[in-house]
């Protein structure tokens, strides 16, 4: 079954200026994790922010987990649960002035879990972290602790699409090594499709099933496995 | 055993030939925070060689390197038992002293160009100013087309170029052009590459590295990459918490048993990694 399937996708981010996304296909098979790859500005953050719902101006079609957004809406209904995404930079992707509680509890109450603060606490111990850090503000985390918030965060409303922009690449190797080994785990755990987007062949070598060469707005070409195990 | 103790090049050159940066015993802390130095008390040499001081995030390899450039500003404070360059005593230098020798025959290249180089300098003027701080009598316009045209921007629009209109490559190999215009003794270089792509990442080190063999220029070059120091360098210095805790000869940076450097080199995911968890290090176990 198919997870995401996008057929001519075209984004502009400015009106006059070539697209950066340039009638762009992909399809992505349910319990995948596919890869995308490419030098910067090839445009595949900016495919990561449409699938997300994030960036909403864009024309072509694009299937979602059996749904079908429309350009210029918001997300409604069940895609605002079963799709999440971990950004780049866990310095900014954190709200500075919130402990980890608040923003955690703050996705529980707008899917209305049941208990929240117990499922806060267990989230906190899924991804590896002492459950007496809810008490803490981002500042006074590790860029690491940081980044596992932030996955934490992502998985509260049991995604069925988790979206990953460069998770890693903020971090030192050692780190790094420990986030990837976190994805892996949460992946098997919750039977998710993951994208995953990264500049690091390595990275994506390790982590995916699949992975697409991206090049000025569009996947040149897919890899498989076998061609992964090389690099 | 490790391999600090079958490579004993720094100690040989101690004895022959004087090295051309000599550390010794050099610890920076905080004066508001008193207790824990930053950078405790390390020691090593440098030649005419290309050596790598890799680490990750807050090993106090950046804050060395500052150190050595006389540039670490209050509250941090370096202290050192010898710090010499090329002869000269860099903790008793004055003011005048150090602006001759930063830019001359001492030269930094850093992380990002975009915040390194002036704004609102073109590079050629940019590079000329290197120039008249250092050496009047060179042929200006012809010493910046030269440098540049050796870093692979021989095209003349680079020198009319504001930073901003050069690519992210572009801008650092514009950096290095301008560290290179007074054909410096040592040249250290922190992070050059890392904000770089893979592919640019290998033209500028490959650049600065064929620089220092040709020149016979010493390099020091900061990283957190072990693999690209292993293929880049002559020798590392791995540091962890502000010590030097391992150090040897790049090549064998893989066959190293230090927990540490064990688990830099190893945790690199890769193809091969694919389906199995990648080695993490017990923080623990290194110590403090």
């Amino acid at each position: 079954m198919t997870a995401v399937a996008v057929e001519s996708l075209s984004v502009r981010l400015v009106d006059a200026a070539p697209p950066v996304i340039d009638s762009l296909d992909l399809a992505v098979d349910d319990g995948e994790v596919f890869g995308l790859v490419g030098p910067s500005g090839c445009g595949k953050s900016t495919l990561l922010r449409v699938l997300a719902g994030v960036n909403r101006d864009w024309r072509g079609s694009i299937e979602l987990l059996n749904l079908r957004p429309k350009p210029h809406r918001r997300f409604r209904g069940g895609l605002r649960r079963d799709v999440q995404m971990v950004f780049q930079d866990p310095f900014a992707s954190l709200h500075p002035r919130h402990t980890i509680a608040r923003t955690l509890l703050e996705p529980l109450r707008l899917i209305g879990s049941e208990r929240p603060r117990e499922r806060m606490l267990q989230g906190l111990s899924e991804v590896g972290l002492d459950p007496r850090l809810a008490s803490r503000y981002p500042h006074e985390l590790s860029g690491g602790q940081r980044q596992r918030v932030a996955i934490a965060r992502a998985l509260l409303s049991s995604p069925r699409l988790l979206l990953l922009d460069e998770p890693t690449s903020a971090l030192d190797p050692s780190v790094q090594a420990e986030i990837l080994n976190l994805l892996v785990a949460v992946k098997i755990e919750h039977a998710m499709t993951v994208i995953l987007v990264s500049h690091d062949m390595g990275v994506i070598a390790h982590m995916c099933d699949r992975a697409g060469l991206m090049q000025r707005g569009r996947i040149e070409r897919v890899l498989g496995r076998d061609e992964l195990d090389r690099v | 055993m490790h391999w600090r103790t079958d490579c004993a090049t720094s100690v040989t050159r101690a004895m022959g030939e004087r090295p051309l940066l000599s550390v010794r015993d050099l610890t920076i802390r905080s004066v508001t925070a008193r207790d824990r130095p930053i950078v405790d008390s390390i020691s090593f040499d440098v030649g005419i060689e290309r050596v790598a001081l890799v680490g990750e995030s807050g090993s106090g390899k950046s804050l060395t390197a500052r150190a050595v450039m006389g540039l670490l500003a209050p509250p941090l404070e370096a202290r050192a038992e010898r710090l010499e360059f090329d002869g000269e005593d860099l903790t008793r230098l004055a003011q005048r002293r150090w602006d001759r020798l930063r830019g001359s025959k001492l030269a930094l290249v850093l992380q990002d160009a975009r915040y390194a180089l002036n704004p609102v300098l073109t590079i050629g003027r940019q590079i000329e100013e290197m120039l008249v701080l250092h050496d009047k009598a060179v042929d200006r316009k012809r010493r910046t087309r030269e440098v540049l045209s050796a870093v692979g921007l021989a095209d003349p629009r680079v020198v009319r170029s504001y930073p901003h209109q050069l690519s992210g490559g572009m801008g650092q190999r514009a950096m290095l052009a301008m560290m290179l215009a007074n054909s410096p003794k040592l040249l250290i270089a922190d992070e050059p590459t890392s904000a770089l792509d893979a592919d640019l990442r290998t033209q500028v080190l490959e650049l600065m590295c064929e620089r220092a063999l040709t020149q016979a220029m010493g390099l020091l070059l900061i990283s957190h990459d072990l693999h690209q120091v292993a293929r880049y360098c002559d020798r590392a210095l791995v540091m962890y918490r502000g010590r030097i805790v391992d150090e040897g000869s790049a090549a064998q940076l893989a066959a190293s048993n230090h927990p540490y450097t064990r688990a830099l080199w190893s945790c690199a995911p890769s193809g091969r990694t694919h389906g199995s968890r990648l080695p993490v290090f017990d923080r623990e176990a290194i110590g403090p």
